[in-house]
């Protein structure tokens, strides 16, 4: 199913853990010291360098783009490094987390509580997932390399919903 | 005494360093295709999904995964060649920051655990040299990727314990962390030695190609039963369920104190990426 970000939003309740999608749209990427400059700006009360309002996260540390792409490889990176932040991330008003693997009961609650989602790319097909991606914009923490917040705009990028707004997870567990 | 320059290693590891983080090995694929038969749904497009990515990676020579990767080096040093204009640490070095550098690879590495500053190189890479007979150089690079990486655990056992024990280690460590690296896994058992040796016995076990087989025959035997145990736990392609969940398990072993049996488990997510060369 194809589905952008804003009907994905307005119809968050409508996905089903498992189900495959091709999704277009603007998102932010943002791995771990990206998420605790988040944090700390959001306790100094400093403006963030976008809006967390209904936005999407994409948790992906890019290779160096070459000269005339768009970007380099850029597949997901372990979800559950970032579960210590998600609870801040989404009172924020962040709807769509994208990464791969498990996330903590704790954020399976939250994603419930927040009327959210969490969506899996698959790890290591990061060919595949940079040919999705026409525009990318350095837009924050340039300092951090490959952990700067870049705007990606993705058209049919594929993903599968891992954590439903229900709460329904279709991830294993231990 | 056979003469090589160190300027020959760094162009030999600059390109290895491209090379390996772009093209997946044969056996892996081979693997991969072979496992595709067995799935269906998810499971069977997330395979698929890698070895398109293999192909595109291959064609456009772009690297697999965003994760390029710690790299390693595993080295064996003829005992009589002598490197010219340096040493061998210093050219794989060097080496490993020009390739990384100049092939838009990402730099992984941070210079302090816990301050975190990008030392922008992906250098220094971990270097493990054996000195043996001859005068060639062969080496082994294995990039890998911090997420299965940090999947990997070790524990120290006592004799009492047994196979049961090992085997039951190595199912926890699956069973506990598996779906966060990258599912279908190449796995790396070390048994033996000591608490710093046993983590390297685990790590050089991912050397091997998949259709190797254990010379061994009780850990020839028992490589295949943790293998299929580990596929009966039903983690599947990215943790999603499925027959897939590694797609092979080596075990090396070493002699170790009466005391002791100490057990590592290497994780290898299914971007098995490592190349060897001889020089």
């Amino acid at each position: 199913m194809k589905i952008n970000l804003q009907d994905l939003v307005l119809n968050i309740k409508a996905l089903k853990a498992g189900q495959k999608i091709l999704f277009s749209g603007t998102i932010y990427t943002a791995r771990d010291a990206a998420h605790k400059r988040i944090i700390d700006m959001l306790d100094c009360g400093k403006e963030l360098p976008f809006d967390l309002k209904n936005a999407a996260i994409y948790y992906c540390g890019p290779t160096p783009v070459r000269p005339g792409a768009v970007i380099g490889a850029c597949g997901p990176t372990t979800s559950s490094r970032m579960d210590i932040f998600t609870a801040r991330i989404l009172k924020g008003g962040v709807k769509i987390l994208i990464g791969k693997g498990n996330r903590s009961d704790e954020v399976v609650d939250l994603i419930k509580l927040n009327n959210s989602a969490y969506l899996v790319a698959t790890g290591g097909v990061a060919a595949l997932i940079s040919k999705t991606v026409q525009k990318a914009e350095l837009i924050a923490f340039e300092d951090l390399g490959p952990e700067a917040i870049y705007k990606l705009e993705v058209k049919d990028m594929p993903l599968i919903v891992a954590i439903d707004s229900l709460g329904n997870n279709i991830l294993k567990h231990s | 005494m056979r003469k090589i320059k160190s300027e020959t290693i760094i162009n030999i590891i600059e390109n290895l360093c491209a090379k390996t983080n772009f093209e997946l090995p044969e056996d892996i694929l081979k693997s991969l295709r072979q496992s595709v038969v067995l799935e269906t749904g998810i499971a069977k497009d997330i395979l698929e999904e890698i070895i398109e990515n293999a192909d595109i990676a291959k064609g456009e020579q772009f690297p697999l995964c965003q994760d390029t990767g710690t790299a390693n080096f595993f080295v064996k040093l003829g005992q009589d060649v002598y490197i010219e204009d340096g040493n061998i640490y210093d050219a794989i070095n060097e080496g490993v920051s020009l390739g990384y550098v100049s092939n838009y690879l990402r730099k992984s590495i941070v210079f302090d655990p816990l301050e975190r500053k990008n030392t922008q190189s992906n250098t220094p890479a971990n270097i493990y040299v054996d000195i043996v007979p001859g005068d060639k150089i062969e080496i082994t690079f294995l990039p890998k990727g911090g997420g299965s990486e940090n999947a990997s655990a070790l524990k120290m056992l006592v004799p009492s314990d047994g196979w049961k024990g090992v085997e039951e280690f190595v199912l926890g460590v699956i069973n506990d962390k598996c779906v966060d690296a990258c599912p279908p896994l190449v796995v790396g058992v070390g048994i033996g030695g000591d608490f710093a040796s046993v983590g390297l016995l685990a790590k050089k076990a991912l050397l091997r190609e998949t259709v190797s087989k254990n010379k061994n025959d009780f850990y020839a035997g028992k490589e295949q039963e943790l293998l299929t145990n580990i596929n009966k736990l039903n983690i599947g392609p990215m943790g999603m369920g499925g027959k897939t969940t590694a797609l092979a398990v080596f075990i090396e072993t070493k002699p170790t104190h009466i005391a002791s049996l100490p057990v590592a488990v290497s994780i290898q997510c299914h971007s098995c990426r490592r190349k060897m060369v001889i020089i």
